[in-house]
């Protein structure tokens, strides 16, 4: 009987080890494949020079400052809206229906597809707005995108907060914004800093918001101000693996765009993750 | 001002969780500089009833009350009053030490700092004579710095109790202050409370009977949500004229 009891439970190991493994495997797969092939086409040039013979040659530059722009820009914007949303969700919100509606409803902003949102942003930023093509309207339309993601990690973050501090706050004379900002925010900072590497990482992945907000498609120039269209990294792969001038000979450069749009995600979550850091230490563990 | 002036008073008090009569008709008051403890059986409404002296209530959602509560002299629950201004007057130390993850020296300061109070020397001067009153100093006196979070629990609640004295209250409520600590820990504390006394008008909720006895003047004890009997607690304790105050304190139930 115990026997069948260790067969059972080893077999059942056996198993989710193999899954597990499985997971990590097919991600050093995806990313040695991307560095293997891509490897090839980084150089000076490629990163810092404008695409030639239709994208056939030449650099990306454009695209790299491209999506630089669109991931500052949104965070500019979504940022501070989001947190401060959460706050008053979290913070201000009274346990009522009202409070219900509002986390629904930013829950179901959420689950609208990311190519409605790019026709919402075409119809209100380009057309209605007149901001035409541009950083900011693509800028805007990513940044409505990744609210809710922002919105709900400030709330958990807020929610991690141990109540005993805001009330500890609170008897020594307090008012609700000084607890909030001198002993909550601090607090939850870091967390809400995972908030902002969520959203850059959907950010500079996207193609379909900005496929009618702000991307071109060919675009040999750095943009001079946020009215400006500018190419877009993953925008750009796309077109020169499907409908470039000639798709065999721009291979190589997708995989370089590849390799250099993961590792702009990349260091931008290492930067988040250092600001993270530095906030959670100056708060507290150090003993 | 006479020794004799009735720094809180509860008149008539009743108070309701949704429909939950937690209070019922409570009459009481404290006198200034003297000890008051709380005791009874968990759910009795003692934390309940320490929590309307520093509107603790109001951060509760349909919490109703009917009655009045006084701070020297004052209807707390009046319109006008600025429930910010009050907890400075009446400070709070709570059951679970909760300082700030911040340095020791911040911890203090704060309080004055959310007052208002900007002068470094004064907040500098504050902050050690705080750490002085809370018997804390010569601990921590070289690293007011470090974070308050690696202090021990009894020293963390130390720490709380200088953080309510640095706002200058003339009333401090403490929510068994010392249940979640160590034997020489809750001495420290006991001690300290005995120092307080002379400056400060006190009122502590506690599960400790010898503790209520070491510490106290008074004695209030309290059984669903009535006040049962208030004495002194010399009295309480030898010869209460309750009976079922004269089974709790000897053990018989709770």
């Amino acid at each position: 009987m115990i026997k069948k009891k260790q067969i059972e439970q080893n077999i059942a190991f056996t198993i989710l080890r193999i899954v597990s493994f499985m997971v990590v495997a097919i991600l050093f797969v995806i990313l040695g494949f991307i560095i293997f092939r891509g490897a090839k086409a980084i150089n000076w040039t490629f990163l810092t020079a404008m695409p030639e013979n239709g994208m056939t040659e030449g650099g990306i530059l454009p695209a790299i400052v491209g999506t630089f722009c669109l991931i500052i820009g949104s965070a500019i914007f979504a940022f501070p809206i989001g947190v401060m949303s959460g706050i008053y969700i979290h913070e201000y919100m009274k346990d009522s229906p009202m409070k219900r509606f509002f986390r629904n409803m930013t829950d179901n902003l959420a689950g609208i597809p990311s190519i409605v949102f790019g026709l919402f942003g075409m119809a209100l930023f380009v057309n209605t707005l007149k901001f035409g093509d541009s950083i900011i309207a693509g800028s805007l339309t990513l940044g409505l995108m990744v609210l809710p993601v922002i919105i709900r990690t400030t709330e958990e973050a807020l929610k991690s907060v141990d109540d005993s501090l805001r009330t500890g706050s609170y008897a020594l004379g307090a008012s609700k914004l000084q607890t909030i900002r001198k002993v909550v925010l601090p607090i939850a900072f870091p967390n809400i800093i995972t908030g902002l590497i969520l959203s850059i990482s959907r950010v500079s992945g996207e193609t379909a918001p900005i496929l009618f907000t702000v991307a071109a498609y060919f675009l040999p120039k750095l943009p001079t101000s946020i009215f400006d269209q500018v190419m877009a990294l993953p925008y750009h792969l796309y077109v020169i693996t499907t409908s470039g001038t000639n798709i065999e000979l721009s291979q190589k450069m997708a995989y370089g765009t590849a390799l250099v749009l993961i590792s702009i995600v990349l260091i931008f979550n290492l930067i988040a993750a250092l600001i993270r850091r530095y906030f959670n230490r100056k708060i507290n563990i150090r003993k | 001002m006479s020794k004799d002036k009735k720094e809180i008073e509860v008149q008539d008090l009743n108070l309701f969780y949704d429909d939950f009569h937690a209070l019922k008709n409570i009459n009481f008051h404290a006198k200034k500089n003297t000890v008051t403890a709380f005791i009874g059986p968990s759910g009795c409404g003692k934390s309940t009833l320490l929590r309307t002296f520093n509107r603790m209530n109001d951060l509760i959602d349909d919490v109703r009350m009917t009655g009045k509560v006084l701070v020297e002299g004052e209807d707390i629950y009046k319109k006008g009053i600025i429930v910010d201004d009050l907890r400075k007057k009446v400070g709070m130390v709570f059951q679970k030490p909760n300082p700030f993850p911040k340095s020791i020296f911040e911890n203090v300061a704060y309080g004055l700092r959310v007052n208002g109070i900007n002068d470094k020397d004064k907040i500098e001067h504050t902050v050690v004579n705080s750490l002085k009153q809370a018997a804390l100093w010569d601990e921590v006196k070289d690293k007011l710095k470090q974070s308050a979070m690696a202090l021990s629990g009894g020293q963390q609640q130390r720490l709380c109790i200088a953080r309510t004295l640095a706002i200058k209250p003339s009333i401090i409520l403490m929510d068994e202050p010392a249940s979640a600590l160590d034997p020489i820990s809750t001495g420290k504390i006991e001690e300290l409370i005995y120092e307080l006394k002379n400056d400060y008008t006190i009122v502590i909720v506690t599960h400790n009977m010898q503790q209520a006895g070491r510490v106290s003047d008074y004695t209030a004890f309290f059984y669903l949500g009535e006040l049962i009997e208030w004495d002194e607690t010399k009295k309480i304790f030898t010869n209460p004229a309750n009976e079922r105050t004269q089974n709790y304190i000897t053990g018989r139930f709770g």
